[in-house]
Order: structure tokens, then C-alpha cells, then sequence
């Protein structure tokens, strides 16, 4: 069964997606919503992992409960970059590329998802299924917020 | 006739009244020391526009001055009575430090100028950037207290003209919220209450809604009722031991920033118990099962953990919610400005949704407003809404807007939301806004993290505009300052929390050359040669009536309608609640009586955000949900603050507005009564905290969160353990350090986090940690009045008690005007 490489994938894209909303939360301290938000949004990914991980020892996988730890020394180089670059134009380039490649990496995502779901209905498992129904949507909303705020901030970006 | 200390006693003499019964008038007066009711010259029609009840009144005017205020016996919204703002603030209209002419920035200092000059720099600026950058770089900031006519004209050439996105109020700051939360419950603003569902209600539900200090008539309003017979029941939620929590049957002290996880519990109790109208909820809502599903997660027990509440309690508030015959639900600032402030105020709603408490006597919902104009800003499309609640991701709207200012729909900039004030200033800090008119507001005081705004509107690439009637703080900081005149010194209409739309006449001329804001506005479009696609002059309209005329034409068919208004209807008799036309000639007290909404997808003012995370709903994701245009269910579920207390911060701070000041003191800091009777900045903690701490009452303290420091005089008060409270008044203006701190700062915010709520972008200013520290013993008590929230905790001496100064007796009669209303 080719199953247990989704787990793993699944994991591994969670995992990597909580990271990127972290990353760019230090990179754009200046930028308050962003900045807090992400945090909130990578709270759900880092959850994700945990709940992935905890299913997986159903199928035989032993996955890393704990999402992936954050180096302290970088989080403060990039939030002290964002605090002494917050005045300068380029810092909203920036944005828009984070954003788009957060965008991009949720509907990854959220594409796994849908393949765990129709795994899941396939093998009749309940648990599995419920886990997507409870994760799936967050990870909608997350993408629909990197869609929103790259809508939001492009035109000031892009014509000032 | 009795004479009565109106700081000493900021309510008055009660009137009781009973269940559905008229409230008695009672008509309070104020005039200048020497002079009598005989000697004025003419009386002349206005409003209250120093916090938002919408208190209707007459200015004394005597030798072309203004003399005093007597409340309006005929008006619905206060029978009559006055508050002490009301009573007092007037006479901060005659300051000597009023601005009369037009100032400059000359080699870094602000020198006297002519309007000519004044407003001739302001115009070549906004070109050259218009040229060089286009409509992005120009940001305007205005306030909650100018008038209709004045916000129109300024949402019409900043959207319409300029075609700039970046339009707000400082609104933003106390009712974005309110609007917000209606929205997301009705798909449109307007509020299901009415003023008069204090008269009917059994229970008053008050969700961080200290209407005491904050209305302190629609207060005298609630005590008439508990002096009367059958009195209603109040819950109260408030951290704080205010006069509300005294009056309550069930207090709630919720730790700062856990509103939505109370909520929860409560609607889990009502919805568990079957407290539910079930039949209104499958005739007029959409989405009951999410919000079933949601609280089932919240039982008391867990609830109680998260907010530090007894269990017992939040079991007793929903027992008495969930048996109420005519439930009235108000919210205000410990909601709007706390943690997921949204969220929390749309489950207010959900719970009169769900009882089927809507659009009856007795039943309703007020989402109330912090300030006069609050409601006028939100309609006009000066907080960034576009006019007469359009749709700006709804393109017909877009068109019909263009239709009735006769320009290209491409002109006005829909590609996103509205930019809010703090998002402006962040882009004031990337130096993508270039130039930033800030009207009626301040800014350097009242915004978060003061050293970071300060930092901000003192570059040199920010041109900086201020139109305000005193040297404030954010004046001080300005580029080209501009005089203006202020309330009985010109005309408009504005409309309170309940709908009611009162007109305020010009009794006497502003000081030297100050002008009304609406002929600043006029001035300016007119002199940047603002077009229609015809050619003609964008602002067609001259005087505050034309202005008003103009107005109602933008809202015909919208939900605020104002076609039925005039301003001869305003005169001589009350104030008229919207939608007032030729359907509802009368004006309307009760919108969505038949359980039918303004939330049709075609018509609705909004498609709604996610209330976690604010990103925009999707037009066809919107229409899926509710097609037939119901009452939209949300739910959502309890995040924490991003700010929590620890090790080196064990507190949280908790800022907000007091009885006897408003805003950052411009009028009420000129006013003797008010000043005197909270002269300076307190700092409140309990007991068993000053205890722990060895504070005592009147010791000097510093309290500091991670981003500065604040020194205060300690008040030990009934607030919740492990909270500190500051008032957000006090400034700088006054002080030696002209526009910022000299030496240890006083104003609130120096304290507090930049951030916001992400469906509102309402900032927080209710949860930062922080820390206090004693500096010094004190001489005596601290100088927080004890008339209110800031009471001391235990007894004290009669001494200390908050008394007026002589010229504080107003007089109060009950018999004025027969009672005819």
C-alpha cells in the first residue's frame, strides 16, 4: 500500500508550511497583521503534524510528533532585518513573494488533504476521514488568507 | 427646580418608571455663572457630540456668545437630560488657545499663514505626488465628531476625486467593531436596537459596555427602570467593579482577551438547555449547526478555566439570558477592543438570533458607538465603506455609486478593502503614503505604541495635514495646520447608535479665522479642480443643506435612507431614526421587525470575512450560503492574545475611556468642572495585588509593557486580580513636553501593542502585559474620581469623595414642558 508515503508527504508539507508562515511572521515583524497572524496560522499547521503523526502508528509509520523546532538565533536576525529594513521600499517585494509562495505551499496542502480524504473513504477509515474533515478547512482558510492579503497589499506595492 | 452637583452626581435625580411605561422628562440645565434663563438671547437646536447617546439639546446664546446648554424635553433619545460632559463642554469652545489662523511649517517651525497660502501649498503637493506617484500616495485620517455634510464631501473627493483607497476614521478605534460584527450577523450595518428597548426589557445584557461613563444618560435611562417596578435583570462582563457591575444580577470579570470563549460557554448553556427559538431559526438564519457544533467544545467547566470566571456564574448569566422575555444586548469597547473582538461581539448577536430576540419591544441588539458621529462615518464612506453602505466587491454597487457622483466607475478604487488607519501608517512608514490629512483627530496620542507613531509622523517625507481646533499633540508635528470650527459653530446632521438623526445649528462664529470643516473640504476639491466625467465640479453642492441634500440622494434606496429627511423636519421637533422616506415617513424604529434582513446577496453591504484569520468572502461563496438574504450564523472558536502575561510582564493592562474626559481632553481638559474632577493620569489594581506588591493607595508607580513606560498615581480599585487599568486621556499638550513625553511618559498608549483585530481592524488596546513597579509613597489619594469604575475598593474618607467645583450645580426640573414629547 502506497499509503503510508501520503502520511509521510502529508507530514513533511504540514510541517514545512508551518515553518514558512513562521518565517515570514520574523521576516515582516513591521508588518503587524502579518506578523501576527501567521503565528496564529502556523499554530494550526504545527497541530496538523501532531495529528498526522498520532494516526500514522495506525499504519505502521513513526513520524516526528513534534513540529519542526525553530532556531532561536535566526528568529532574531530576521526579526531585527524586518525592523531595520522596515522603512525601505524593497521590504514589500518581499511580501508579495513570501505571500505568493505561502499561498502556493497551502494549496499543496490542501490538495494532500483531498488525496488523504479519498484514501481514507477508500479504506473506510473513520478516524482518518474525520481528521481531514477537521484540518482540511483550516488549511483553506489559511490559503484564502495568503490570497487575500497578496490582493490587499499588491496594488500599494506594486504602482507607489 | 433643585440645584444639583452634576460631578458629584453624574446621573441626577432618578424618575422611576416601570415596564413598558414613558420615561418622565426631566430637563437639566447649565448656564455661565450670572447669567438666567431670562437673559438669553435666542436658544438654538443641536446635539451632544461629546460621546455618542445623542443626548438632543438647545445652546443658550447670549451677546453672540454661548452662554450654556438646556437639554431637549421633546427628544426620544433623552427626555430632557444632560450629562456632565454635556453640561460643561461647551465652554471649552471659547478657550483662548483656540486655532484662528492657518499655520506653516517655516525652517522647522509652524509660523501664521493665510488660508491662501495654507491651502495653495497643500494643493501643490497633492499634485506633484498625484503626478509622480499617483492616488497611493495620499492618505486621509478623520475623526468620529464632524457631521454628515462633512464626511460625504470628504469621502466623495477622496474616493471619487483623488481615487485614493486610503480613507478612515478614527472610528476605527472605538466602533469598527460594531460595524463589522453587524455586517457579518445581517450582511449589512445598521443596528436592530432601539433606545426605547430600555423601557420594554426584562434583562439588559452588557457585554464591555460601561454605559455608565460612557452614555451616561442612556445610564440614567437603565437606573429609572431599576428604581421602578419590575425591574430588569443586568448581566455585566466587565473586568472592572464598574457602576453597571454594582447594579448587576450576575457580574463576570472575565480575564482580558477570553470574551469569545465566554461567549461560547454561554451560548453552549442556552444551546445544550434549549433555550433556542427554533422556528425563527430555520425561517431567518443560515447556519445554526456550525455554531452548535462550535460551542459544544465549550462547557462551563473549561470555560470557567479559560477566563478565570466561577463556573456557577457563567450557568446563572445564561440561565437568565436564556429565560428573558425581552432580551437587550449592548457591547461596546471591552469587547470591540480586546482580543478577537469580532468574533466575540458577532456571538452577542448570535444569542438574541437564536432566542428569536429581534425587532420586538424589548428585544434588541445595540452595537454601540464610542463616539457622536461614529455611525455617520460608516455610512458616508469615510472610514473607508464606500457611501450609503455600497458593496465594494459587488460591481453594480460600484456603478450606482459613479451614477450618482457622474464619474467612471474605474475611478473609484474597489480592487481591495478600504486601507485602515493602521494599515496607513505602516505605509506612512515604508514612505509609500506621502502625504497623510488628518482631520478632527489625534493621532500622536490615540493610536498604539505612541513612540512608533510619533516615530513616524515626524519624517520628513510625510507631508503631514491638520485640520483641528487646538494645537494638538499631532498638530504640533503637522506640516500645514488649518483652523476649523466646531459644533455650535456650524451646521450639520449626525446620528446616534439608535439610528437618530439630529440636526446641530450654528449659534454663534468660530474664533478669527477658523472655518467650518465642510468649507475646508469644498475649498480644497474645488481649488485640485475635482471633475465629473462632464467636466462639471465634483462637489456640486456649497452649505451644509446642499451638502445634506446631496447626501440623501446617495443613500436613496440603500439602507439608511435619508430621503424622507429634511432639515426643516429636524427643526423645532425630535430626532428621526432611519430609514426615514416616503414608505417610512416617520422614520423607523425597529429594522428587521419580520425577520427579513439587508442581507440579500444583490443588496447586501458585505459578503463577510473570516472572523480568525479576515480574509474577504467570496462573492459566489457568499451567494451559496445565503442566497435568500437571512441572518448569517458564524461561529467561531476561542484563539488566545498574542500577548500573555509572563515572568518579567505578570500583568495585563487594560486601557479605556472615563466619565468626566473624552478622548485625548482637547475639549473636556478645558473644561474646569471636568478637569477638576479627574485632573491627571491613576493607575487601578486590586487589593490583593497592591498587597503582593506593597502598593498603597496614592503611591507613585511605574507601569511598563515591552514597548514603554508610564507614571502614574495608584488607585486601589475592584478591578480583577492580575489587571491594571489606565485612562487613555492624558497627553502631552499641557505639559512641557509640548507633543511627547517629558521625562516619564503619561499617555496610555505608550503601553500598548500594535495590533488588531483581522475582520475589523479594530487595534487592541485591552490586552498587553505589563509590569508595575512603586517609585514613591504619595501625599493622599490618587486622582481618580470615585463617583465611578475607579472607585476605591474599600471605604474612604468623606474628603476624598469626587465633589464639583462651584460652578458645577446644573439646575434639573421635572415638570418642564408639561412632560410632551
Amino acid at each position: 500500500m502506497k499509503f503510508g508515503l501520503v502520511l509521510e508527504e502529508m507530514h513533511r508539507s504540514e510541517n514545512d508550511l508551518a515553518h514558512h508562515l513562521l518565517v515570514i511572521s520574523e521576516r515582516h515583524k513591521v508588518d503587524h497583521e502579518i506578523y501576527h497572524l501567521a503565528r496564529d496560522l502556523a499554530r494550526w499547521s504545527q497541530q496538523h503534524v501532531r495529528d498526522i503523526a498520532d494516526i500514522a502508528k495506525n499504519y505502521g509509520q513513526d513520524l516526528d510528533p513534534e513540529p519542526r523546532g525553530e532556531a532561536g538565533l535566526m528568529e532574531t536576525i530576521r526579526e531585527k532585518g524586518s525592523e531595520m529594513m522596515g522603512r525601505r521600499p524593497e521590504t514589500g517585494m518581499m511580501l508579495l513573494r513570501d505571500l505568493r509562495e505561502l499561498y502556493l505551499k497551502a494549496c499543496g496542502v490542501s490538495a494532500d488533504w483531498e488525496l488523504l480524504a479519498q484514501a481514507a473513504q477508500g479504506m473506510k477509515d473513520k478516524n482518518l476521514l474525520a481528521l481531514a474533515e477537521k484540518c482540511h478547512p483550516q488549511t483553506i482558510r489559511q490559503m484564502k488568507w495568503a490570497n487575500g492579503k497578496l490582493k490587499e497589499s499588491a496594488t500599494q506595492i506594486l504602482v507607489s | 427646580m433643585a440645584r444639583v452637583d452634576r460631578i458629584a452626581e453624574p446621573w441626577g435625580t432618578r424618575t422611576p418608571y416601570g415596564t413598558g411605561g414613558d420615561w418622565p422628562v426631566r430637563v437639566d440645565t447649565h448656564l455661565a455663572e450670572g447669567v438666567a434663563p431670562e437673559d438669553v438671547d435666542r436658544w438654538v437646536q443641536t446635539a451632544s457630540l461629546l460621546h455618542s447617546n445623542g443626548d438632543a439639546m438647545d445652546i443658550a446664546v447670549k451677546d453672540h456668545r454661548i452662554v450654556g446648554v438646556r437639554g431637549r424635553a421633546v427628544d426620544r433619545v433623552n427626555h430632557g437630560r444632560l450629562g456632565p460632559k454635556d453640561l460643561y463642554g461647551w465652554q471649552a469652545n471659547a478657550s483662548p488657545d483656540r486655532l484662528t489662523k492657518p499655520l506653516i511649517r517655516e525652517s522647522g517651525k509652524l509660523v501664521e499663514t493665510d488660508w491662501d497660502t495654507a491651502m495653495q501649498r497643500i494643493v501643490d503637493k497633492s499634485k506633484a505626488l498625484l503626478a509622480e506617484q499617483g492616488a497611493s500616495a495620499l492618505g486621509f485620517y478623520t475623526t468620529g465628531q464632524l457631521f454628515s455634510e462633512e464626511y460625504y464631501t470628504l469621502g466623495t473627493l477622496a474616493h471619487g476625486g483623488i481615487g485614493t483607497n486610503h480613507v478612515d476614521g478614527n472610528t476605527r478605534l472605538c466602533t469598527a467593531t460594531a460595524g463589522e460584527a453587524l455586517k457579518e450577523s445581517f450582511g449589512c450595518d445598521g443596528q436592530p436596537g432601539s433606545y426605547t428597548d430600555v423601557d420594554h426589557a426584562d434583562v439588559i445584557a452588557l457585554y464591555g459596555h460601561n454605559v455608565a461613563e460612557t452614555q451616561t444618560v442612556l445610564w440614567t435611562r437603565m437606573l429609572d427602570r431599576l428604581a421602578g417596578p419590575n425591574p430588569p435583570k443586568i448581566i455585566c462582563v466587565d473586568p472592572r467593579m464598574t457602576p453597571v457591575a454594582r447594579a448587576a444580577t450576575v457580574h463576570l470579570a472575565p480575564r482580558p482577551g477570553t470574551n469569545v470563549a465566554l461567549m461560547n460557554g454561554i451560548l453552549h448553556e442556552i444551546i445544550t438547555n434549549g433555550w433556542v427559538d427554533r422556528e425563527y431559526i430555520e425561517a431567518h438564519t443560515v447556519g445554526y449547526p456550525e455554531l452548535e457544533k462550535e460551542v459544544r467544545n465549550y462547557p462551563p467547566a473549561l470555560v470557567a478555566e479559560i477566563c478565570g470566571v466561577p463556573a456557577e456564574q457563567i450557568t446563572e448569566a445564561a440561565g437568565i439570558v436564556g429565560h428573558a422575555e425581552r432580551l437587550l444586548s449592548t457591547v461596546l469597547q471591552g469587547f470591540y477592543q480586546s482580543n478577537q473582538a469580532t468574533a466575540a461581539a458577532v456571538q452577542v448577536n448570535n444569542v438574541n438570533i437564536i432566542r428569536g430576540m429581534l425587532g420586538k419591544p424589548g428585544c434588541g441588539i445595540l452595537q454601540m458607538n464610542g463616539q457622536p458621529t461614529a455611525e455617520n462615518t460608516r455610512e458616508c464612506g469615510a472610514d473607508g465603506d464606500l457611501a450609503a453602505f455600497r458593496n465594494w466587491s459587488n460591481d453594480a454597487h460600484i456603478q450606482d455609486l459613479a451614477r450618482v457622483w457622474n464619474i467612471d466607475p474605474m475611478s473609484i478604487p474597489h480592487y481591495s478593502p478600504p486601507t485602515h488607519v493602521m494599515q496607513m501608517m505602516r505605509y506612512a512608514e515604508d514612505g509609500s503614503i506621502r502625504m497623510l490629512w488628518v482631520s478632527g483627530t489625534n493621532p500622536a496620542v490615540s493610536l498604539p505604541e505612541l513612540a512608533r507613531i510619533r516615530g513616524i509622523l515626524e519624517q520628513d517625507r510625510l507631508f503631514l495635514v491638520v485640520q483641528d481646533i487646538f494645537l494638538s499633540e499631532t498638530a504640533q508635528l503637522a506640516d500645514v495646520v488649518l483652523p476649523a470650527a466646531t459644533w455650535g459653530e456650524k451646521t450639520g446632521t449626525f446620528t446616534n447608535a439608535d439610528r437618530t438623526v439630529h440636526l446641530a445649528e450654528r449659534a454663534v462664529d468660530p474664533p478669527g479665522e477658523a472655518r467650518p470643516d465642510l468649507e475646508i473640504f469644498i475649498d480644497y476639491a474645488h481649488r485640485m479642480g475635482l471633475q465629473d466625467k462632464d467636466g462639471r465640479p465634483l462637489i456640486k453642492w456649497h452649505d451644509p443643506e446642499s451638502a445634506f441634500e446631496a447626501w440623501k440622494e446617495c443613500t436613496r434606496g440603500r439602507p439608511c435612507d435619508y430621503t424622507g429627511i429634511t432639515y426643516d423636519k429636524l427643526r423645532g421637533g425630535s430626532g428621526i431614526q432611519w430609514p426615514c422616506n416616503e414608505e417610512n415617513p416617520d422614520g423607523t424604529e425597529r429594522i428587521y421587525a419580520d425577520g427579513k434582513f439587508w442581507a440579500h446577496p444583490e443588496y447586501c453591504e458585505t459578503y463577510g470575512r473570516d472572523l480568525i484569520t479576515g480574509a474577504p468572502v467570496d462573492p459566489t461563496e457568499y451567494k451559496a450560503l445565503n442566497p435568500e438574504g437571512k441572518a448569517i450564523i458564524k461561529a467561531a472558536e476561542y484563539m488566545p492574545p498574542h500577548e500573555l502575561p509572563s515572568q518579567d510582564f505578570p500583568f495585563q493592562l487594560i486601557t479605556g475611556r472615563t466619565l468626566y474626559q473624552f478622548h485625548t481632553r482637547t475639549k473636556t481638559g478645558r473644561t474646569p468642572e471636568l478637569q477638576a474632577a479627574a485632573p491627571d493620569v491613576w493607575v487601578e489594581l486590586s487589593a490583593d495585588d497592591a498587597g503582593a506588591y506593597g502598593i498603597a493607595e496614592g503611591d507613585l508607580a511605574e507601569v511598563e509593557t515591552p514597548r514603554g513606560a508610564v507614571r502614574a498615581r495608584v488607585r486601589i480599585s475592584g478591578i480583577r486580580n492580575g489587571v491594571l487599568f489606565l485612562p487613555f486621556h492624558y497627553g502631552y499638550w499641557d505639559t512641557k513636553g509640548g507633543h511627547q513625553p517629558d521625562g516619564p511618559g503619561r499617555a496610555a498608549n505608550e503601553l500598548t501593542i500594535t495590533d488588531w483585530d483581522a475582520a475589523s481592524k479594530q487595534p487592541i488596546f485591552k490586552t498587553a502585559a505589563a509590569r508595575i513597579t512603586r517609585i514613591s509613597g504619595g501625599d493622599g489619594p490618587s486622582p481618580a474620581p470615585t463617583t465611578t469604575a475607579s472607585a476605591p475598593a474599600g471605604e474612604f474618607a468623606e474628603g476624598a469623595r469626587t465633589k464639583g467645583i462651584l460652578s458645577a450645580l446644573a439646575d434639573e426640573s421635572m415638570d418642564a414642558a408639561g412632560g410632551a414629547r
